[in-house]
């Protein structure tokens, strides 16, 4: 099982005939994606390497059926795409856009609030779900399926993260980037929320930074609710104050948003927070032992490990061979794909294009 | 980006709000002018500069004659103004305001700013103005009301209204100061404001409310439909290096020490920072060379590292997603060329086409330092400039 995405989900590409709209939609549907369609006004009828491309969502909507969108219009029209999307009722809104101004950012964010569907990002990677879906710009073959859910406020502190988990033999349920701006759609609490109520999600490794206190408000709901193990991650201990460090969220105003207060609320609150980054998969192992359905293989050959999403195999393999922590993950990952065919993604909530 | 006090005012101005009548002066003998033109037996001369703390720091004075205009521009024009905003080093003063001084009756704060845990702009007010908002924060946090702004609709006049009766205005006070807090609130939604702040804002002896003092910072995010707010920048009070990385497209900002790092992603590269700190080095700088840079910004990017003399060695952390790792191994190896590199360079690749990537950094010829994980890269750069 997962959150937020999966084998049943419907993906439409808003700015698909754009250059990173469009590499980044052959590039899911390349992993395993169901993308059903894409936007660009003025482009409809036309097709991206067999993607259907419609004018307005409502329309992609009605013809496809789509229950999640992928963002990828540029920061003027950005806003406008989110309430087209919000108007068609499409439960699932993933905006990579980066640099959205936040006056837009808080309108968008009420808006998707008021119509009760839900937005992840802006300014994310998106949204990944091993071996079943992936809604954003990660690398897929990094991933492996499993048990571990994860959230974050970075991009490629992400894919790190990731990796180092994959090495260690910890498949992930989904791995969901949240984004690095003041407002966003998907809190950590959101996250944390969606990840403790997933029976397919046995352990949490949350990825924060400098800034805002988000990574406190999750920590209070762990220490109260979450009774899976979480590990965590804070980067920016050495920012400097009243400086914005790349992402727009990230800065140390009036002494407040450190990292070192933001650990110390996620240990007080029982989680284990890794100091150096080469840490953040060994302190989420050093809590969470899954329960081997598989044993353990030690020195499995590379080849009969798990293909995650089959194109890019190679590296990751490679570096399987050369640590002796491969884990026999072909039953787990057919059990998953099994367990996710019964189940209802988000786009559960509404009957796509309802109103219409 | 952050604008001077009287560009802020110039917009307040715009939007209908009071502020005190005059003018930007860039001479002594200017500043004396502006000050003829007033009229008046009193104004008031304040340094332009983007820090806050002048007053204290005697960047604000108050002047009864156009010599001691003169004088007052004269000690400050061209000369550092150090306050506890700016750092030992200060900043220098390129421009006075000379303003009108007014019969001030009561000093208040207002401020309109992104409140992110509520993820809407709120409105904060406090009737100890001309006290640092922090301060009063800490000593008597009741004193400070708020409002929280719907952004699609702006402050409703009932808002306004409740905020100016809490501020125990009178009610021949109430109706101005809610349309000067109105004001303000426009004026944050229509710049694409982080950050409106009136303190003080006062009341005259002769019954106006006028916003004083002046200050507005800008959603960098915002500025592509802000052509005004554009042409307020003030190339002056950036720092050069920083400004040069933003014209490349990259996100740089100096610290103290002396290991550069070159790294894809702001998380990554605050994680990068961290990561050189704990293994006992310090890093020279935050610099995300965005998610798809080309050899050309990566050549950028290594320049503008050097340029800081403190730099004694260079760690490269990439993470290939979007960029490649080849992409960004060819990028290494030109840029290493074109500079002429003489400080020992780790370089840490994994991700898309790795293997790639490496092959073209072993065979470059270049004295390249190759490191296998995070630890070992953070290891070896520190090694490498102890």
């Amino acid at each position: 099982m997962s959150i937020l995405v999966g084998k049943d989900t419907r993906l439409l590409v808003q700015g698909i005939t754009g250059d990173a709209g469009k590499r980044h939609a052959l590039a899911c549907r390349e992993y395993g994606s169901n993308v059903v369609g894409g936007v660009t006004p003025g482009r409809g009828g036309t097709d991206v390497e067999g993607i259907p491309v419609f004018d307005t969502v409502a329309d992609a909507v009605q013809k496809t059926g789509a229950n999640a969108t992928m963002i990828f219009v540029p920061p003027p029209f950005a806003a406008d795409a989110v309430y087209e999307a919000v108007d068609a009722r499409i439960p699932l809104l993933v905006v990579i856009t980066e640099g959205i101004p936040a006056v837009d950012e808080v309108k968008m964010k009420r808006a998707v609030r008021d119509a009760g569907l839900r937005m992840v990002g802006p300014n994310c990677p998106g949204v990944i779900t091993p071996g079943e879906c992936k809604v954003g710009i990660m690398p897929g073959y990094i991933h492996k399926p499993g048990k571990v859910g994860l959230v974050s406020r970075s991009g490629t502190l992400t894919y790190e993260a990731v990796w180092q988990l994959t090495n260690l033999g910890l498949g992930q349920s989904t791995c969901v980037g949240i984004g690095g701006d003041p407002v966003i759609g998907t809190t950590f609490l959101d996250a944390l929320h969606l990840f403790n109520e997933d029976p397919g999600t046995e352990a949490i490794l949350m990825i924060g930074e400098i800034g805002g206190s988000a990574e406190e408000e999750a920590a209070a709901y762990v220490k109260a609710q979450v009774r899976k193990p979480v590990a965590a991650f804070i980067a920016g201990a050495t920012a400097p104050p009243g400086r914005r460090m790349g992402h727009a969220g990230a800065i140390i105003s009036g002494g407040k948003g450190t990292a070192a207060e933001k650990k110390e609320a996620l240990r007080a609150a029982g989680i284990a927070v890794a100091d150096s980054p080469a840490d953040m998969g060994a302190t989420l192992a050093s809590v969470y032992k899954p329960a081997r359905k598989a044993s353990v293989v030690v020195g499995k050959p590379a080849s009969k490990r798990p293909a995650p999403p089959a194109r890019k195999p190679a590296p990751a393999a490679r570096k399987a061979a050369a640590k002796p922590v491969a884990t026999k993950q072909a039953p787990a990952r057919k059990a998953a794909a099994k367990a996710s065919s019964a189940r209802k993604p988000a786009a559960k909530k509404k009957a796509p294009a309802k109103r219409r | 980006m952050k604008l001077h006090e009287f560009q802020a005012k110039a917009l307040f101005a715009e939007a209908g709000l009071p502020v005190p009548r005059g003018r930007p002066a860039t001479s002594p003998e200017d500043a004396a002018k502006a000050f003829a033109e007033l009229g008046g037996p009193l104004a008031v001369v304040k340094a332009q500069i983007h820090a806050g703390g002048r007053g204290k720091a005697g960047g604000v004075k108050l002047v009864r004659s156009a010599d001691e205009a003169k004088a007052v521009a004269a000690s400050l024009l061209g000369k550092p103004l150090v306050t506890k905003q700016t750092g030992p080093g200060g900043t220098v003063v390129r421009r006075v305001l000379v303003e009108e001084g007014l019969p001030l009756d009561r000093e208040l704060y207002a401020a309109v700013l992104l409140d992110r845990k509520l993820e809407a702009p709120i409105l904060m007010a406090s009737a100890q103005g001309g006290m640092e908002i922090e301060e009063v924060a800490a000593k008597d946090p009741k004193a400070i009301v708020k409002e929280t702004i719907d952004a699609r609709v702006g402050l409703l006049p009932f808002q306004a209204r409740r905020m100016a009766f809490r501020l125990g205005l009178g009610k021949d006070l109430v109706n101005k100061a809610a349309a000067v807090l109105t004001g303000l609130v426009k004026v944050f939604l229509a710049r694409d404001a982080s950050l409106v702040e009136v303190n003080p804002l006062v009341t005259t002896k002769d019954g106006r409310v006028v916003c004083l003092d002046g200050k507005v910072t800008v959603d960098d995010n915002g500025l592509f439909r802000q052509a005004t707010v554009n042409g307020m920048r003030d190339l002056d009070e950036e720092d050069p290096t920083e400004r040069r990385a933003k014209d490349a497209g990259l996100s740089y900002i100096k610290l103290d020490g002396n290991i550069g790092c070159l790294v894809n992603g702001a998380g990554l590269a605050m994680a990068t920072m961290d990561l050189v700190k704990l293994h006992g080095g310090e890093p020279a700088n935050f610099l995300d060379v965005g998610g798809g840079a080309t050899t050309e910004q990566v050549t950028d990017a290594f320049r503008i590292i050097l340029e800081d003399p403190a730099v004694k060695g260079i760690l490269v952390n990439i993470f290939g997603g979007i960029l490649r790792c080849d992409v960004l191994a060819e990028g290494v190896v030109a840029a290493t060329k074109a500079v002429g590199l003489k400080v020992p360079l780790v370089v840490r690749l994994e991700g898309t086409n790795v293997e790639k990537g490496r092959e073209i950094l072993r065979s470059s010829g270049l004295a390249i330092v190759p490191a296998t994980d995070l630890t070992d890269a953070a290891q070896k750069i520190v090694e490498a400039v102890s």
